[in-house]
């Protein structure tokens, strides 16, 4: 056996699309058995067994599911209530959404119409991101078929009207921040809202409105199956169940794999993704979590577990469990200043430390990385980035800034030898520094 | 941010396709009656799948079919970056991912080569097929580098398989999407190594299920005695 997890505990049971992904297939495999019994036992039990199962956000921030989605209002008023789910999986390194949806998408229907239950809401939509076109063609496919088997829309089998609508974005990252993805549904750019109100007091279209993501969605339904215990008896304790992990990068076999939580990262790499290209010794650093999240070290990882508070204490993240792998060959300066390039083109523009931020710390890490700035531009690029976190409407300033703090936190004598490097090959240097822009 | 102009030059008028206006009909319908300005994506999206790229008089026609002011579709159209604001290659759209995943296995030996094949990224080639781009993520980073060409992913690629590719579509064939290097899709190379009970796929799962899990009703608490 490989990794820690069972098949038989697995939620995707077709995550690599090697079955029948229609109906009949998900059904055979699990989907959409006793559904009308959840919902017969009522929204609070739903709701409390989510919480029970200790399953925490999957889209990268970690907040209790069934917390979440206890905000909404216990009484409909003048408002319908809505379920937003949120397909735009752009963060680089992740890769995990689209298998459920080209795969499993009768998994997160079903879990659409037990969340939906459990906040009221009769409809729901699904927002993906628009390169998803074949995920997309999956997903309409999939919500038709489960229409004529009546178990979704009006007077279904299940006793709750419900619709699922598929709906999709035009390529912004910015809009799988929750607020900015509820403005692209309502037809405009995405540019992130000013939080309260928070979207279960006046979501889309002003109305209560939860936004979850589709793997926190898509595994409700096997969760009430199984029970809360059986998914909580996964991973360390507020670190548990299972979890979609994509690893990228230098692998010699890059993967996605659903895993206990907890996992050690060492072993999710060496079983399931054939080792680090080269063998261990030949690791430079890895990105645990997504782009957004702080690289940690060779020896860091040495003892990182895959969950939320070891990631955390080690000042990086669990994030959407996105690993990349970078070997002793990469260029980590670079490869940082290119992520630094992918949020100056993804900032909205609204906030000026990210509209402006971003973009100056791309060019300051381009020049670094061939060494062409002065020694004290790295304090420079840490106080500008510190400047950037926080201050913005939404996370994208955060996200942008912690790439580039974690290189320095500990790679700084890299960049060092850089400049070092570049002036030695320069006999007459004159010394100044040369100006960001 | 990325700064996003209307093309300088633009055709003098635009009608939608009988096909593109009975599918935005049928985009509209999705939202509440009032709230039609949510099909502006897809609308937009299919005015590029009728016309290959999105045109001033275009914008005006979606303005006037949602009820919106022209300057919130321009808003909407320069925003996302999906939509072309000039015409590309008829023939190929082809978008290599740039970003770190795809970079560290190798993203710039085919932007090379589609540089050599194709000319300067971001400009229609010489002969008006082709156009390729970098782009940002596209969320397929286990089975990098990749590119995706008009509507599909083309995974696990390599300087010579995208070079065929590119030599394929100017030859008028389709290459097929999917991984270039024998997978099916993400499991790791060489087979997967999980999902090989056959217990799963057996039908035993959707044997019904007699009582739910945590399904009895809560135990009432004894008074202290």
């Amino acid at each position: 056996m490989v990794g820690i997890l069972e098949d038989k505990d697995r939620i995707f049971t077709n995550l690599y699309g090697f079955q029948d992904w229609t109906l009949d297939g998900a059904k055979k495999r699990g989907a959409w058995n006793a559904t009308k019994d959840m919902l017969d036992l009522g929204r609070d039990w739903i709701i409390n067994n989510v919480k029970a199962s200790g399953l925490r956000g999957r889209g990268g921030a970690g907040f209790s599911t069934g917390l979440k989605w206890s905000f909404m209002p216990k009484e409909v008023k003048d408002r319908p209530h809505y379920l937003v789910v949120n397909a735009d999986e752009s963060e680089p390194g992740t890769c995990k959404d689209r298998e459920i949806m080209r795969h499993d998408p009768q998994l997160l229907i079903e879990g659409c119409l037990i969340a939906s239950f459990a906040m009221q809401a009769h409809a729901c939509y699904i927002y993906l991101r628009g390169e998803y076109v074949l995920e997309r063609e999956r997903m309409e496919a999939a919500v038709k078929q489960a229409y004529e088997a009546k178990l979704i829309g009006k007077d279904n089998v299940h006793g709750w009207d419900f619709d699922v609508y598929i709906h999709h974005g035009a390529g912004a990252y910015i809009c799988g921040e929750e607020t900015a993805l509820l403005e692209s549904l309502e037809g405009k750019k995405g540019q992130p809202r000013l939080k309260p109100p928070f979207p279960a007091g006046a979501g889309l279209y002003g109305c209560p409105t939860t936004v979850n993501n589709v793997e926190s969605i898509a595994v409700v339904g096997t969760i009430l199956r199984r029970g809360a215990g059986w998914f909580a008896g996964f991973g360390r304790p507020n670190n548990t169940g299972t979890k979609l992990m994509a690893i990228s990068g230098h692998v010699n076999a890059p993967c996605v794999v659903e895993e206990a939580m907890s996992i050690p990262l060492r072993q999710l790499l060496e079983e399931h993704c054939g080792g680090v290209r080269g063998g261990w010794d030949n690791l430079k650093a890895i990105i645990p979590g997504g782009s957004s999240v702080p690289l940690i070290t060779r020896e860091m990882s040495e003892t990182a577990l895959m969950d939320f508070d070891s990631l955390r204490e080690m000042r990086s993240g669990l994030g959407t469990a996105a690993v990349i792998v970078m070997d002793n060959s990469t260029d980590l300066v670079k490869a940082i200043a290119r992520i630094s390039y992918f949020y100056k083109h993804e900032s909205c523009g609204q906030c000026t430390p990210c509209r402006e931020g971003t973009g100056w710390m791309w060019r300051v890490l381009e020049r670094m990385a061939v060494g062409e700035a002065d020694p004290s531009e790295i304090d420079l690029l840490l106080d500008v980035a510190g400047q950037v976190e926080g201050h913005t409407i939404c996370a994208l300033g955060d996200a942008a800034a912690w790439p580039v703090q974690g290189l320095i936190r500990h790679f700084r004598h890299e960049i060092e030898e850089r400049i070092a490097n570049y002036r030695s090959r320069r006999a007459n240097f004159a010394g100044h520094a040369i100006a960001a822009e | 941010m990325s700064v996003r102009r209307l093309a300088k030059e633009q055709p003098a008028s635009f009608a939608f396709s009988k096909d593109t206006k009975a599918k935005a009909e049928w985009w509209i319908k999705k939202y509440p009656e009032n709230r039609r300005q949510s099909a502006v994506i897809p609308i937009l999206w299919l005015v590029q799948k009728q016309e290959g790229w999105v045109s001033e008089p275009a914008i005006r026609a979606i303005g006037e079919l949602l009820g919106m002011p022209f300057i919130r579709v321009l808003e909407v159209a320069t925003f996302y970056t999906m939509f072309m604001l000039e015409p590309v290659g008829k023939t190929a759209l082809i978008q290599v991912c740039g970003t770190t995943p795809c970079m560290l296995r190798g993203a710039n030996e085919l932007m090379k080569v589609c540089k050599e094949k194709i000319g300067p990224k971001d400009h229609l080639s010489a002969d008006g097929r082709f156009t390729w781009q970098e782009v940002e993520c596209l969320g397929a980073c286990s089975n990098a580098p990749m590119a995706q060409i008009n509507d599909y992913y083309f995974e696990d690629l390599t300087p010579e398989t995208i070079g065929q590719i590119i030599d394929d579509f100017a030859a008028g064939k389709t290459p097929k999407p999917g991984s270039y290097q024998g997978r099916a899709t993400s499991e790791p190379a060489g087979g997967a190594k999980t999902l090989l009970d056959p217990k799963l796929y057996d039908g035993s799962a959707a044997k019904p299920i007699k009582k739910l899990p945590n399904s009895d009703p809560a135990p009432v608490e004894k008074a202290p005695a």
